[in-house]
């Protein structure tokens, strides 16, 4: 958590603007930082960063807390007349000035450049400790510089260093991108993706609920279509679709048109959908003994081939389920999803297998889903079947590699959004999502879930997520859900509500060194393509293929031909 | 004429011939600063009570030409708080370890010596926190002179002002009230 590369000019104490002097504070709360009369404290917004000169340590901290005080309380009854600019400008940092509450959270070396690992700070810098803005330098030391292992995410709220995610932290466990509606989530995630998918550190399966990740996404902010996965890195992508009639209006047709065989559905997909479908509890698990009845594989086709309600009542009967709950249990599942197109006697192909072998090859898969995207039990039960299948292979395989008999498997991420519907408390024990959310990297598959209801995922699940990028949330109960069990939430609190409503998040968890405000990079220019497709990564695995002369090698720059000619 | 550790009196050779309210003055050797906080002008024999002359006169300055005796009945004296004193080449804002001695010559710094005192501001906790009667108004004299000694009028009144502030840190009130007569 504590090492990062640097790439500082050495010998040189760091330092920005000089802001005050330690007067007060703990570790547990935070220390308060007196400002100088010529620091404003307008110009020191909650979360941004600050280090403090210590007596034989540098404390590296995040403001928390920015007050206004003064020294004889009869300034906030009585207050001065300020139209003497005489007076006003001799009370400002004196009598009235400002202070702010510094939380120390990591310890620099003294000396910049130093290759000193950052430690985490457990003390607290002595009284009149000098304090200042932390410089662009001292961000870089912190959050590493852009290479193979860092992906540049953004820039601290008020500075222009670039804030680096640690990306082999990032994949190693499952992370959460959260943030009410219209806050950029999306943008973020498909950021999150191309860090992931140049790292070349993890495999993407993405549940692309709306169809913004796979060939084109839409920024309704500034009515434009920004390019997807697909777009950028063509050779790397492959994009499977439910849609087949909204995919086959676009220029470029899906890899792979997605079809599901009633015989794949297995019980435990349809319990995941119980809250969805608003089946009963007894109707739900009527589907076990439905399996028993018909066979494995037959069940639900048998099931909705029944016609009247006469051949309902029998087989309740003959099954021991109560005969209106089942009843019921046929209407939804009719109604629902002997509809869907997408639902067939006998699949085409496997997609499973369709999909495994592009993983295999180390590409990353965009499941589309079109105009099923706003079908919400259609989405889950798709997502849901297919990672519970797929997520058996990567067990079976990684069953085999512990045992000395298979090869080794890259490291899965799946993608999957509304997340809260997959996960809650009443769903997550039995959902493939909530075993791989709890089970972590143990079979080399995590997730990346996107909500903006992080409150209705079980608070199980919320705790092994390891990284949480957080957009501006409102609801008390979504902050209180994200915030659980992570040191300093009070403070963070405070800079997570102090967020803009767009481009803006909070990052905190594995992959960062402490917690940070971020303004997210921009996406979905010419320029923000650029300077994503010619990050140092990109760069290096160009330069090796042109060294080489290796296609496979070679791909990033094929890419990048492509785009940009 | 009379010295303590906190402060002195001293008579002026000349009736009338004190130095404004404020004024920085240097006594003895090594040199003792003070600020001047009272101006006295009385008889010199305080047995005797001075009598209203020159009913009959036309000005006050008739009063004085035709009565040359009341200069020599009458004296003005001035009483100064002590804020520091000289150490080798140094200042220091601290009262000195003996007062002046009685008799000693008193002398109104000029312009250089009130700057070169006043770049530290260090004595202005020895006048706020002495008790003397209408100490914030000496205080506020003072720097109005100390400002016009100093090459920037505006940043040192600034600056002193801040450095009031620090000592009035729990009485604005007070503060605001010399600060306006400064400015």
């Amino acid at each position: 958590m504590t090492s990062n590369s640097r790439n500082t000019t050495p010998g040189i104490l760091m330092g920005g603007t000089p802001l005050g002097t330690v007067v007060a504070g703990s570790l547990s709360e935070g220390v308060e930082v007196k400002l100088n009369g010529d620091a404003s404290v307008e110009d020191i917004p909650v979360g941004s960063y600050v280090v403090i000169q210590g007596e034989t340590k540098r404390f590296f901290g995040m403001v928390s807390e920015v007050k206004l005080a003064a020294t004889d309380a009869r300034l906030r009854t009585m207050p001065t007349d300020l139209s003497d600019l005489f007076v006003a400008e001799v009370l400002s940092g004196t009598a009235a000035y400002g202070t702010i509450t510094v939380r120390p959270r990591l310890l620099l070396p003294m000396v910049a450049g130093s290759d000193a690992e950052l430690a985490p700070a457990r003390t607290v810098p002595a009284h009149f400790a000098r304090a200042s803005k932390a410089s662009d330098a001292d961000v870089a030391q912190v959050f590493g510089v852009e290479d193979d292992r860092h992906f540049a995410v953004g820039t601290p709220l008020d500075m222009e260093a670039v804030v680096c995610l640690d990306l082999k932290a990032f994949v190693e466990r499952s992370n959460g991108v959260f943030g009410k509606s219209g806050t950029g989530k999306s943008f973020l995630t498909r950021l999150l993706l191309i860090g992931v998918l140049q790292s070349r550190l993890s495999s993407l399966l993405i549940f692309d609920m709306h169809d913004e990740y796979g060939w084109e996404g839409g920024d309704a902010e500034r009515g434009r279509q920004v390019k997807g996965l697909k777009q950028l890195f063509p050779a790397q992508v492959a994009v499977f679709s439910l849609d087949a009639e909204k995919a086959m209006g676009r220029p470029v047709k899906p890899d792979v048109m997605v079809e599901i065989g009633y015989s794949d559905i297995e019980p435990e997909d349809i319990m995941v959908l119980r809250e969805t479908l608003n089946i009963s509890e007894v109707a739900a698990e009527s589907s076990y003994s439905l399996e028993r009845h018909f066979g494995k594989g037959k069940w639900l086709r048998a099931f909705l081939d029944l016609e009247g309600r006469e051949a309902i009542f029998e087989l309740a009967n003959a099954i021991n389920i109560n005969t209106s709950a089942l009843a019921s249990f046929h209407s939804r599942l009719s109604n629902r999803l002997a509809r869907l197109p997408f639902m067939v006697e006998k699949p085409s192909q496997d997609s499973v297998q369709a999909l495994m072998d592009q993983l295999d090859k180390g590409n990353h898969v965009v499941l589309e889903f079109g105009r099923y995207g706003d079908d919400v039990p259609a989405y889950m039960l798709v997502a849901n079947l297919l990672t519970r299948r797929i997520y058996a292979r990567y067990r079976d395989r990684q069953i085999s590699e512990s045992a000395g008999k298979g090869k080794s498997t890259t490291p899965l991420s799946i993608v999957i959004e509304e997340a809260h519907r997959f996960l809650s408390p009443a769903v997550a024990s039995q959902s493939t999502f909530g075993i791989i959310a709890r089970e972590m990297r143990k079979y080399n598959v995590t997730l990346l879930v996107v909500d903006q209801r992080p409150s209705g995922i079980d608070p199980e699940v919320m705790s092994q997520i390891a990284t949480k990028v957080c957009c501006l949330l409102d609801d008390e109960r979504d902050v209180d859900a994200v915030m659980t069990g992570t040191s300093g939430s009070r403070e963070l609190r405070s800079v997570l509500a102090g967020l803009e409503s767009r481009q803006q998040a909070l990052i905190f968890g594995n992959a960062v060194p402490i917690p940070v405000a971020v303004r997210i990079r921009d996406y979905g220019t010419n320029d923000s393509y650029d300077s994503l497709m010619r990050s140092p990564r990109m760069r290096k695995a160009a330069s090796k293929a042109d060294m080489a002369g290796e296609p496979s090698d070679a791909r990033p720059k094929d890419d990048e031909d492509e785009l940009f000619g | 004429m009379e010295t303590t550790s906190t402060g002195f009196t001293a008579q002026c050779y000349e009736l009338y011939g004190a130095p404004a309210l404020g004024s920085l003055v240097r006594v003895g050797e090594p040199a003792v600063y003070a600020i001047v906080h009272n101006v006295t002008t009385a008889a010199l024999d305080l047995g005797r009570r001075v009598m209203a002359r020159g009913a009959a006169e036309a000005s006050e300055a008739a009063v004085y030409h035709n009565n040359p005796q009341i200069a020599r009945l009458l004296a003005t004296h001035i009483e100064a708080l002590v804020v520091g004193h000289g150490v080798a080449d140094a200042l220091k804002y601290r009262l000195p370890a003996a007062p002046p001695r009685i008799h000693a010559f008193v002398y109104c710094s000029d312009a250089g010596e009130i700057a070169a005192f006043t770049q530290g501001l260090g004595y202005l906790r020895l006048l706020t926190s002495s008790s003397t009667p209408a100490i914030d108004e000496v205080i506020a004299a003072n720097l109005r002179l100390s400002a016009e000694c100093h090459r920037d009028p505006d940043t040192f009144r600034t600056r002193a002002g801040k450095a009031l502030a620090s000592e009035l840190a729990g009485d604005v009130a007070r503060l605001n009230a010399i600060l306006r007569s400064i400015a």
